[in-house]
């Protein structure tokens, strides 16, 4: 057992994983030198230049010569190197590798992982900041993971390389140097549409993922010493598919659910996650399906006071907690 | 350009060879006129072909291994299609959205070809987007050690993309296997060249990316699969790409959604039916004494007899059960090797 960051955990992934199978490559802009994160720091001493390759500066190229190569062999990782600089590749990952299985009627397949650094709260800007996980979880055909924990990080990351669909892995910018974790020696994976339950608790459900997990514990905490409130946070790693299962059975038990997520309000994933909640669960819910979520602004000025105000964060999580408690 | 009367032969093929090649573009053309009629008689909701390129298309294709190199094409590609393998039967049960269709089983359009036992891969509507699958799939061969070749094809209009200017770009960097083939037709839908580019040559780009493009006369079906050849032969001694613009003319409208008159003028299309590759090289197989009127009859009389059979195979051929359409979304439990 070894204690590491969530970005070491990723490289420790790809490192082993590209070990494990010679048909693994890794590309995309920087991914030589280490990455702008330093996410694949190591990888091209030890695989070289072509299982570890620099591109030119064109997402749609990334992703469809890494479509391409999945199909003739290869199990590519194609890194985008901000989410918000994926858009170009918009149309390669839904029109193309989410859709050619399908289209094909099941004959051709993209064994592709999709990774991105996503969400803000690093002083990105308008540009480095953006939450993406809405778009591709609308998408059938992709599978879509948002991770926030070291340990979950390198077991879905192996998961999503070993998966034969298209996977877009998501890693929260803030989350990938936040916190130390004891990750096992051995090899092991989490398995992709899992929530997990991170706290337990009796009187609220509180529905959440990537960075926002991290917020939303801290708050469940201090709401238990403040005022008493038992809350149950479920992180659901994955968001699509997303584990209904594990959701529905927390709210039939408290009767209160609580979404949280750093994406704006409006068509982000939580208001799906609410839609199945209050058609599934209306007969056991004690309250209002509530959301916490940013504004419907378009996300993360360069400003930090006006970046913080913006975005969710432990106390207006414990804030929004106490309101729908007290319903 | 280059053109038939440069070539001092038949490029090495045998006489049997040629009227393989005669007969693929005759198929060809027979098969997508069977589609727009089968669009009218309201059989067939919608045809896209490909009457005109044949030239182009066969002659890449011919120079190509089946089964061994990749074709990434695009929706007019039934020569190229016909060459590698694919049947009428086939195209004809894509046309009428059947079961039994090879393509996609009726999910996917007609003419969005793909086989993968003979490596022709799925294709999309959207243009440009199929340019960075070849390019991937060549850099696959490279990584594997493999002696593979991956032909993509597009028209014009393509190569005003993102996704086409990135694909050549990429391809030129790492010296892939691929040949880029450019069916020049003049035209993306309405759209003529001189508002697509500023250049008069799609081949003149390629210089900007580091390797050869060759402008050939795309009706000339001999002078293409020249070209065809030697850009294998780069490809497989390791020189990397080829840029292939094959001029040539779409001698029906776009898809059958389409009025053609609304763009070009009759007497354009009637200029470029006096260059129809099908009719030009069945004047050069008879002027060389390959086979005579009466063999080429013969030849078209049994594509006739093949076309309408694959159509009544086709139209009496079975649609997928409605609720089919919620499989394959994703990879199912038991296709996992």
């Amino acid at each position: 057992m070894a204690e590491k960051t969530m970005v070491e955990a990723i490289r420790d992934a790809m490192f082993e994983e590209m070990k494990r199978d010679d048909r693994i490559i890794l590309m995309g802009e920087d991914v030589g030198s280490g990455g702008v994160f330093r996410a694949s720091e190591g990888l091209l001493d030890e695989f070289g230049p072509e299982r570890c390759m620099d591109t030119p500066l064109a997402e749609s190229c990334i992703v469809g010569a890494a479509i391409g190569a999945s199909l003739n062999g290869i199990l590519p990782i194609a890194e985008m190197q901000f989410a918000s600089f994926s858009h170009p590749a918009f149309d390669q990952i839904i029109s193309e590798a989410a859709r050619m299985h399908y289209r094909s009627n099941g004959t051709w397949s993209v064994p592709l992982v999709i990774r991105a650094p996503y969400g803000a709260g690093i002083h990105g800007g308008p540009y480095h900041s953006q939450s993406i996980e809405a778009f591709y979880a609308h998408v059938p055909g992709l599978k879509v993971i948002c991770v926030a924990t070291p340990y979950d990080a390198k077991g879905l990351l192996k998961s999503a390389i070993r998966d034969p669909n298209p996977v877009i892995f998501l890693e929260h910018k803030k989350a990938y140097r936040l916190s130390r974790q004891e990750i096992p020696d051995e090899d092991y994976t989490v398995p992709i549409g899992k929530a997990e339950i991170k706290r337990e608790g009796s009187d609220m459900t509180l529905v959440t993922y990537g960075l926002m997990t991290h917020h939303s514990l801290k708050a469940a905490e201090t709401v238990q010493d403040e005022d008493g409130l038992s809350v149950e946070v479920i992180d659901l790693r994955t968001v699509s598919p997303w584990d209904r299962e594990a959701v529905l059975a927390s709210v039939e038990k408290t009767g209160k659910v609580l979404i949280v997520y750093e994406d704006n309000l409006t068509g982000g994933f939580g208001a799906e996650v609410a839609a199945t909640i209050a058609q599934d669960a209306f007969d056991h819910l004690d309250g209002p399906v509530t959301r916490v979520a940013s504004p419907d602004v378009p996300i993360a000025p360069f400003a930090g006071p006006l970046e913080e105000y913006l975005l969710p964060n432990p106390e207006k999580i414990a804030s929004a907690i106490r309101d729908l408690a007290a319903y | 350009m280059v053109s038939v009367k440069d070539i001092p032969g038949a490029s090495g093929l045998t006489k049997e060879q040629l009227l393989a090649m005669y007969q693929k573009m005759a198929l060809a053309r027979a098969v997508g006129e069977r589609e727009r009629m089968l669009n009218r008689l309201g059989k067939g909701p919608f045809a896209v072909t490909g009457e005109g390129q044949e030239a182009a298309q066969v002659g890449v294709a011919f120079a190509l291994r089946p089964g061994q190199d990749w074709i990434v094409p695009y929706y007019r590609d039934i020569g190229v299609a016909l060459t590698i393998g694919q049947t009428p039967r086939d195209l004809l049960l894509a046309h009428l959205f059947r079961a039994e269709d090879i393509s996609g089983g009726g999910r996917n359009m007609p003419s969005h070809f793909s086989d993968p036992k003979l490596r022709i891969v799925s294709t999309s509507a959207c243009v440009g987007t199929q340019i960075p699958h070849a390019v991937g799939i060549a850099l696959a061969s490279k990584l594997r050690k493999l002696d593979e070749v991956t032909a993509t094809f597009f028209g014009d209009g393509a190569t005003s993309t993102g996704d086409w200017h990135e694909s050549m770009n990429f391809a030129g960097i790492h010296k892939l296997p691929v040949i880029f083939v450019c069916e020049q037709n003049w035209y993306a839908i309405s759209v003529p060249w001189r508002k697509q580019a500023a250049v008069e040559s799609v081949a003149s780009r390629a210089e900007g990316y580091g390797f050869p493009g060759v402008s050939v006369d795309g009706n000339d079906v001999l002078a293409v699969y020249r070209v065809a050849k030697q850009a294998m032969s780069r490809a497989r001694d390791g020189e990397g790409p080829t840029l292939i613009e094959a001029v040539t003319y779409r001698l029906v409208p776009h898809t059958s959604d389409d009025d053609d008159r609304r763009y070009r003028s009759r007497e354009e299309v009637e200029e470029w039916k006096k260059k129809d590759p099908l009719i030009r090289f069945s004047a050069w197989i008879e002027e060389h004494g390959i086979a005579d009127h009466s063999d080429l009859e013969r030849i078209q009389e049994k594509i006739a007899q093949e076309v309408d059979e694959a159509s009544e195979y086709a139209e009496q051929a079975p649609v997928a059960e409605p609720e089919s359409a919620l499989r394959h979304v994703y990879v199912e439990e038991e296709e996992v090797v």
